[in-house]
């Protein structure tokens, strides 16, 4: 389990979506960018990422602390 | 009585409820030690319950809520969110004025 795959799952199980995902091996830090989530709580965003990592990345799921963001707010947030 | 029962009568009757490992004393993981840190710094009184007292409430409140981690937290009946979720609400100020509210 590191970054790479973490991230891997994330963009393939969620369609439209960018990850940055770091970790030291035992807690990861992702921020996924996704336009699906606009109009969504944190509540449903973060199920949207858990689902994409799906029931096998039980490890994983325990691991991960995230942000999640629209394009918008990912623009405003690097301006 | 059902596990999905019991975990809506004690979510119910508590204005502020939060499902962690360990206590509000002895957290017993990072994440939930974080999340009694929040609700401290907010001045919340706030119910809790140690999951790992209880295997069937460890699984059943992921069900009840559809989120695969504890900690959860709970206000007016309603699934907040986990650690992340209550660190980016305290952030911005959201979790103070819902725990105002609640108390």
């Amino acid at each position: 389990m590191d970054p790479e795959n973490i991230k891997r799952m994330i963009e393939q199980g969620l369609e439209g979506s960018q990850a940055s995902v770091v970790g030291d091996g035992r807690h990861f830090e992702a921020v996924i960018v996704c336009d699906a989530f606009a109009g969504k709580s944190m509540v449903e965003q973060h199920q949207m990422v858990y689902r994409a990592l799906g029931n096998n990345m039980d490890e994983a799921i325990h691991a991960l602390s995230m942000r999640t963001l629209t394009p918008e707010q990912y623009e405003q947030q690097q301006s | 009585m059902s596990v999905q029962n019991q975990i809506d009568e004690q979510v119910k009757s508590n204005k502020i409820m939060l499902y962690m490992k360990g206590t509000p004393q002895f957290p017993q993981c990072g994440f939930s030690g974080q999340a009694v840190q929040i609700l401290k710094a907010c001045g919340a009184e706030f119910g809790s319950f140690d999951v790992l007292s209880d295997p069937d409430v460890r699984q059943g409140i992921k069900e009840y809520s559809n989120w695969p981690t504890i900690p959860q937290l709970y206000i007016d009946g309603k699934f907040v969110g986990g650690a992340d979720i209550m660190t980016e609400l305290y952030q911005n100020g959201e979790l103070q004025k819902m725990v105002s509210a609640a108390n």
